[in-house]
């Protein structure tokens, strides 16, 4: 057989692209079920992470469903939209839409007897995007735990951001300046100590690290509409009880 | 082809598995595989990932394309490989995605580079297109050996002197460097000195045996 002949190489060729096109094929919807797991189990630990509730990936649905108690879906003038499931929100989406038409998950926590909001994120790395949860306080302003995550940022510099000593840093650290959002910041040579609003950079990772500085701002200043909202909310409660004495103290340190 | 049936292990079978290791190195004498070598070596773990995926690709990839030696066309012998090294490696992807989750989350973009890096296609074009499929298996296994060695000692040396630690632990601190004064090179971990290190191999190599100096 000539193996040269141009009907051979056309035949050889198809031949070729059809079997490997359907082996591929099928290994990729046998496997989907599988691969969908692993992602919504890690999305689930991700969120608990942020509320301080570390579970392996097996014990993430069973956590999740006893620590995450409420979620809801905002829009960026902090009302609530009715009927959408705020798990199953691809932000990847959300985020090519104009910001009137984007959706804002919010996923409410409950650890040590706190109430925590978490907010997804989602952001651009150097390599593809970069993503994460941060959870706020009840005051919408202290830092209770951040993740982040990334698709292909490089090892040992951008894919830090998810290991603990990028992510621990931001407990604690505050997103409003007075009255004023100004969300955090990863400085490249490392934040002051008593900056309350910066986080160390990673070396060697900087694009990274202004990414998720990016993110944060984008993000979180879409959910400000909601933060004033709770804020007021909050301040009209304290107002009304007078028997929380301590509480005026802390909405000194608030505003 | 010989007459005599070889044996398993030959003379020259063996050469095809220690050579790569050394005088014929993928990395240092063929300077293939640069770019990955580059990529991820600042710390070891995903260079050990890396390499054992090299091998599996390169090895199993090695093995078909010399069974098809002798049906492929070869005025397209080169897509013919390409697209059996991005089946394979799509193939390992969406496994290890499955039941390996963190080890995939582990290799991220670099499983996808493994299409890109000149070694295996290399060895398929030089070798498995005229070799029977257990010679080019083991040229296979030698080849993926000598790049992985290579990507190892990179990644040794620029995580021990970039961040002071390996595997993750931390080397220096437990030995009590900080406290006498020793400071971390923060270069090592910057992509150059990972050719910087590439090159000290190479010297040695050469000054070692003199026959691979270019005139």
């Amino acid at each position: 057989m000539d193996v040269n002949k141009n009907s051979y190489t056309f035949t050889f060729a198809a031949i070729m692209v059809v079997l490997v096109a359907s082996l591929l094929s099928i290994a990729a919807i046998s496997l989907k079920p599988f691969q969908d797991k692993n992602i919504e189990a890690e999305k689930m630990q991700n969120i608990l992470t942020t509320v301080g509730v570390e579970v392996s990936r097996e014990d993430a649905k069973n956590a999740y469903t006893k620590n995450i108690t409420e979620t809801f879906v905002l829009n960026n003038k902090g009302e609530v939209i009715e009927g959408v499931d705020a798990f199953n929100i691809d932000l990847g989406i959300e985020l090519k839409k104009s910001p009137d038409e984007q959706m804002l998950p919010v996923f409410v926590g409950q650890n040590d007897g706190q109430t925590l909001y978490i907010l997804p994120l989602r952001g651009k790395g150097l390599w593809g995007p970069i993503w994460g949860y941060l959870a706020l306080e009840e005051d919408m302003n202290t830092v209770y735990g951040a993740v982040f995550d990334h698709k292909s940022e490089t090892p040992g510099l951008g894919a830090e951001i998810s290991l603990s000593w990028f992510e621990a840093p931001f407990k604690g650290k505050t997103i409003y300046e007075g009255n004023d959002f100004v969300s955090i910041k990863v400085v490249k040579g490392g934040a002051k100590e008593d900056d309350m609003h910066a986080v160390d950079g990673i070396s060697g990772g900087t694009i990274t690290s202004d990414g998720v500085t990016d993110m944060l701002a984008e993000r979180l200043g879409q959910y400000v509409p909601f933060f004033s909202q709770k804020l007021s909310e909050l301040n009209s409660e304290l107002d009304s009880t007078t028997a929380v004495v301590d509480s005026s103290l802390t909405l000194n340190t608030i505003y | 082809m010989s007459d005599k049936k070889e044996a398993l292990f030959s003379k020259k079978n063996r050469k095809l598995l220690i050579d790569p290791l050394n005088d014929n190195n993928p990395v240092t004498t063929q300077v293939l595989g640069i770019c990955s070598a580059l990529a991820i070596t600042v710390q070891l773990k995903p260079a050990i990932v890396m390499a054992i995926s090299v091998l599996a690709v390169l090895s199993v990839a090695n093995v078909l394309v010399s069974l098809m030696r002798n049906l492929i066309p070869s005025r397209i012998r080169i897509i013919v490989q390409l697209v059996v090294i991005a089946a394979l490696v799509i193939l390992v992807d969406q496994v290890l995605k499955a039941f390996v989750y963190d080890v995939s989350k582990e290799l991220s973009v670099f499983v996808g580079l493994i299409i890109t890096n000149c070694i295996i296609m290399g060895r398929l074009e030089a070798f498995a297109l005229g070799n029977t499929p257990w010679k080019a298996f083991l040229d296979g296994l030698g080849n993926a050996f000598g790049y992985g060695w290579i990507l190892i000692a990179v990644a040794f040396f620029r995580e021990l002197l970039g961040a002071g630690t390996l595997f993750g632990y931390p080397v220096l601190e437990k030995l009590g460097l900080y406290e006498m004064g020793y400071v971390n090179n923060g270069m090592m971990i910057l992509p150059p000195m990972a050719l910087v290190t590439v090159g000290i191999i190479i010297w040695i190599q050469r000054y070692k045996n003199r026959d691979l100096i270019e005139s």
